[in-house]
């Protein structure tokens, strides 16, 4: 461990590599936190399928190397598909959920997980698969090498990433997506069909997951059970900036990534996930002491 | 305990959330073995003031003391342990429960130790008070049905016969006849008035019914838009001409 | 009272009478079974928190792969270096006599319950702060992050894990010591809990699961049930850890110690699928999913995982109440559930008629 920060001491600008590759990877957690923040905030379902829904978007592109494609031709294929995925989800289980208790939601978008996992693991087998790009990397200094595909993955984040935020101010059903999200019945007696809404949404967010899933099986490795700590980081990321809260999801995203990086570098790649997930504890109980300031509970 | 100090004492009380001032300066003693009352419009910040005194939220300015503590920082178990309850406008029991084991949890536990946390449940003392109560509110013949099933107002009556049950020094009761049966308002303010004179329980009282609180309390407080309008006896206040313009809605 | 009482007796004794003719008439079966008592306490703990309370953990695996370590640890070290021992990634053998070993596992299995009730006591006043879905995903989350942490963790041998110590005596009669450990480990579980929800305590844990906030205006120590009912099941499950751990003779963090994806979600699932909050309700669960679970598993060709999930999904999405929340739903009264009475009978007390709404 202090050999490692003996090194960023002798090289700083290792440091400043490090901290850019993790602002890089970063954007890709602001988005999937945005897509639970989604479906959190519209239909207050937590869904911890959400990872599972990145490394399914993976495979997509994996599957797209296979057949001898591109990965990054996957993408459109990706969030078209992902986005019927999505809405049949939405159809057979978390109509169902909806307005039932959280924890059901949440348990069977857990079960839910499972499922795709398993199915994955069928079809594909446990080992750690990429989805070659063979874009290259460009040098800045001798210590700052950036992958062309992080940069990439970077600008079409950000690019998706405003492309939702204009479709909710714009479009017809953003702005009934935003009305659901505010007053369920309120929306409800005005005639919006808040359960077109939620399939919408819920199918929406589907996509969002496809589509950086196919950048995470270009940028790292993706394997069937990989899921769970991509669900873990998005609910860090909204837990810490809250609902509805896009710049902080952003910030908080890069944050988490930079983390990452760090300390996965100090510590050693094997305390890489146990940094994340820990930071998940600490981040629960900021909110907690926060709240206990406050003569409150943490709901 | 010197008489001449209030049980409750909120001084200069103020609340605001975001930019919205819910209480504005509010001052308010509360004597010792009385009934006093709060009334004012919808919005006036009555609840607020309630949820201030027992803890569901810090104040901003002023402070509150309950028997000479000050208790605005204190949260809401510790101020139930020092014998302040509140009961809901919205009535809480435990649903899934029935009323016996309602009454039967819903003991102090003010001074419980750690053994007498593992004391059967079905303790025959207990048990035998909590049926006592429960008789005292009507509901005897209840007492064994999951307390979900029963009537809105019959909740009403659990909610107000737990408190009991806590055997508080003070009790805040937040529109105690809101959603009950008006043939059945007479008796719930004699239970209330018998429950301040048997058991010597300082009631503060939330009311929109002026009928009722005019009944019941021997002074009464009249909140408007966040702050202390009058404070007098029932007969001043209905004669208070800031008291009824802020009824009428002429402001 | 008395006749739940009666039905409760006959119910321990069918199954303990079940207990012990299992291994004598089918002895080929006899780890099956063992792993069947492991799913009764898990699924009985888990509704500790989880049914009786309200308190959802996606994490109670934490209990179970902690204890399943410290019993390593305490087990090993008594005779050799852990260090050494599992640097050498089994090849080490250490001779253990009987008197060494079981002395070894008596005190594994007790420092295995506490351990895991430290941690309990420990993370409990912080966790159990957190409320609903947030608890559900922190516990989630810190169970994967103990497993990360032992994983990278030489000392215990890290990611490839520890060979427990031999089992000294004739070979396939050990199958039956940890039959016996597990089975009346649940047994002691189950009668803990039937005691404890009869106590006022049981009232305070219902209470918080029907309204917490209604209990801490009432003056409820709230934190100080949680954490004890969390400490408890940790305890019996830390003990469950520490016998499977001796039971499949080798253990790692993620598939042995700490699987939330297994064990973790099997104690929800079966707790569940008996119906939660009620004193029978896990272990019927934990039995039926158990017995469906051994028969069907080798039939389904590799998609046993899928259905699983399937499962699970159905269960929660259209089954939720469990089989005796339906049957307490359809027939209150075998369950001691009072529908309306009406007037008639009198107040035991001395007190005065009221007149009735």
């Amino acid at each position: 461990m202090f050999e490692n920060l003996y090194l960023v001491y002798l090289a700083p600008l290792m440091g400043v590599d490090l901290i850019l590759q993790g602002l890089f990877i970063g954007a890709l957690f602001a988005l999937i936190a945005y897509g639970l923040a989604l479906v959190w905030g519209v239909m207050n379902v937590k869904n911890l399928a959400q990872g599972d829904m990145v490394i399914l978007g993976g495979y997509i592109s994996y599957q797209a190397t296979l057949w001898g494609y591109h990965p990054m031709l996957a993408m459109p294929v990706a969030i078209i598909l992902m986005f019927g995925l999505g809405w049949l989800i939405y159809a057979l289980i978390i109509r169902r959920v909806v307005d039932r208790d959280m924890f059901t939601s949440l348990l069977a978008t857990f079960g839910l997980s499972l499922l795709i996992q398993q199915v994955l693991n069928l079809i594909y087998g446990p080992e750690v698969k990429v989805a070659e790009s063979g874009f290259g990397n460009f040098q800045l200094d001798t210590f700052i090498i950036i992958q062309n595909v992080r940069l990439y993955s970077l600008l079409i984040a950000g690019a998706l990433a405003i492309a939702i935020v204009i479709f909710m101010k714009k479009s017809r059903m953003g702005q009934a997506i935003r009305a659901t999200a505010q007053d369920a019945r309120a929306a409800r007696v005005l005639g919006i069909n808040t359960d077109r809404v939620y399939a919408f949404t819920y199918a929406l967010n589907a996509s969002i997951c496809g589509a950086a899933g196919v950048l995470v099986a270009m940028i790292w490795v993706i394997q069937p059970y990989y899921g769970i700590v991509y669900s873990i980081r998005a609910f860090i990321i909204v837990t810490a900036a809250g609902l509805g809260n896009l710049p902080g999801v952003i910030l908080t995203g890069f944050g988490l990534g930079a983390w990452e990086n760090v300390a996965g570098f100090m510590f050693g790649a094997e305390f890489a996930v146990a940094a994340v997930v820990i930071m998940l504890v600490l981040v629960l109980m900021y909110r907690l002491l926060q709240s206990y300031r406050v003569r409150q509970v943490v709901r | 305990m010197n008489s001449s100090q209030p049980q409750i004492e909120v001084k200069s009380v103020s609340k605001s959330y975001g930019g919205v001032v819910a209480n504005k300066d509010i001052s308010i003693r509360v004597p010792h073995g009385r009934i006093t009352g709060l009334i004012g419009p919808n919005g006036s910040g009555k609840t607020t003031l309630f949820n201030s005194i027992v803890g569901y939220h810090p104040i901003d300015s002023g402070s509150i003391t309950f028997e000479g503590q000050e208790i605005s920082t204190l949260r809401v178990p510790d101020i139930a342990r020092l014998g302040m309850l509140r009961t809901f406008q919205q009535t809480r029991i435990y649903k899934k429960m029935n009323c016996v084991q309602n009454m039967i949890i819903s003991v102090s536990h003010r001074d419980e130790g750690f053994g007498g946390i593992f004391k059967q449940a079905k303790d025959r003392e207990t048990e035998q008070q909590a049926e006592e109560l429960l008789n005292f509110v009507g509901l005897y013949q209840k007492r064994n049905l999951i307390s979900g099933d029963l009537s809105f107002g019959q909740q009403k009556l659990l909610e107000f016969a737990m408190a009991l049950m806590n055997k508080p020094k003070v009790l805040l009761l937040d529109e105690p006849t809101a959603g009950i049966n008006p043939t059945l308002i007479n008796g719930l303010i004699d239970r209330l008035k018998r429950a301040n004179e048997e058991f010597g329980i300082t009631l503060f009282v939330i009311e929109h019914n002026m009928r009722v609180i005019m009944n019941l309390a021997e002074e009464i407080s009249c909140l408007a838009h966040g702050e202390l309008l009058a404070t007098g006896s029932p007969d001043e206040l209905q004669n208070d001409q800031r008291v009824i313009d802020a009824y009428l809605g002429a402001h | 009272m008395t006749s739940a009482r009666k039905l409760d007796l006959r119910v321990y004794a069918g199954l303990i009478l079940f207990g012990i003719i299992t291994p004598i008439l089918f002895p080929n079966y006899t780890s099956q079974v063992a792993v069947m008592w492991l799913m009764v306490l898990m699924a009985v703990t888990w509704d500790m928190t989880g049914g009786q309370m309200g308190y959802n953990s996606l994490g109670n695996v934490i209990f179970f792969g902690l204890g399943m370590y410290a019993s390593a640890v305490v087990q090993i070290s008594m005779f050799a270096d852990v260090a050494e021992y599992t640097a050498s990634f089994g090849a080490m053998y250490v001779e253990f006599t009987e008197v060494q070993y079981f002395t070894g596992l008596a005190l594994g299995i007790v420092v295995g319950g506490i351990v895991a009730t430290l941690f309990a006591l420990l993370i409990g006043p912080f966790m159990l702060g957190l409320r609903g879905p947030y608890f559900a995903i922190g516990t989630l989350g810190l169970a994967v992050a103990v497993a990360e942490l032992i994983a990278g963790w030489g000392y215990v041998g890290a990611g490839s894990g520890i060979s427990m110590p031999v089992y000294p005596g004739v070979a396939g009669e050990s199958t039956f010591v940890w039959y016996i450990l597990m089975g009346v480990t649940a047994l002691l579980a189950h009668l803990f809990v039937r005691w404890l929800y009869s106590t006022q305590f049981g009232l305070a844990m219902n209470a918080i699961r029907d309204d917490e906030d209604k209990a801490e205006a009432m003056g409820i120590r709230t934190t100080r049930y949680k954490v004890l009912t969390w400490a408890a099941s940790a305890f019996f499950l830390g003990m469950g850890g520490a016998i499977f751990g001796n039971m499949s003779g080798f253990i790692e963090p993620l598939e042995v110690a700490f699987p939330t994806a297994t064990f973790g979600i099997f104690m929800v699932a079966m707790a569940l699928l008996g119906g939660k909050g009620t004193l029978w309700g896990p272990v019927l669960g934990a039995i039926l999913f158990h017995i469906v679970k051994e028969a069907t598993w080798t039939y389904l060709l590799g998609w046993q995982w899928v259905a699983l999930g399937a499962i699970i999904i159905i269960n929660i999405v259209y089954f939720q109440q469990g089989i005796l929340g339906w049957a307490q739903d359809k027939w209150p009264a075998a369950f001691g559930l009072t529908v309306d009475r009406g007037p008639g009978d009198q107040p035991t007390g001395d007190t005065r008629p009221e007149a009735a709404e």
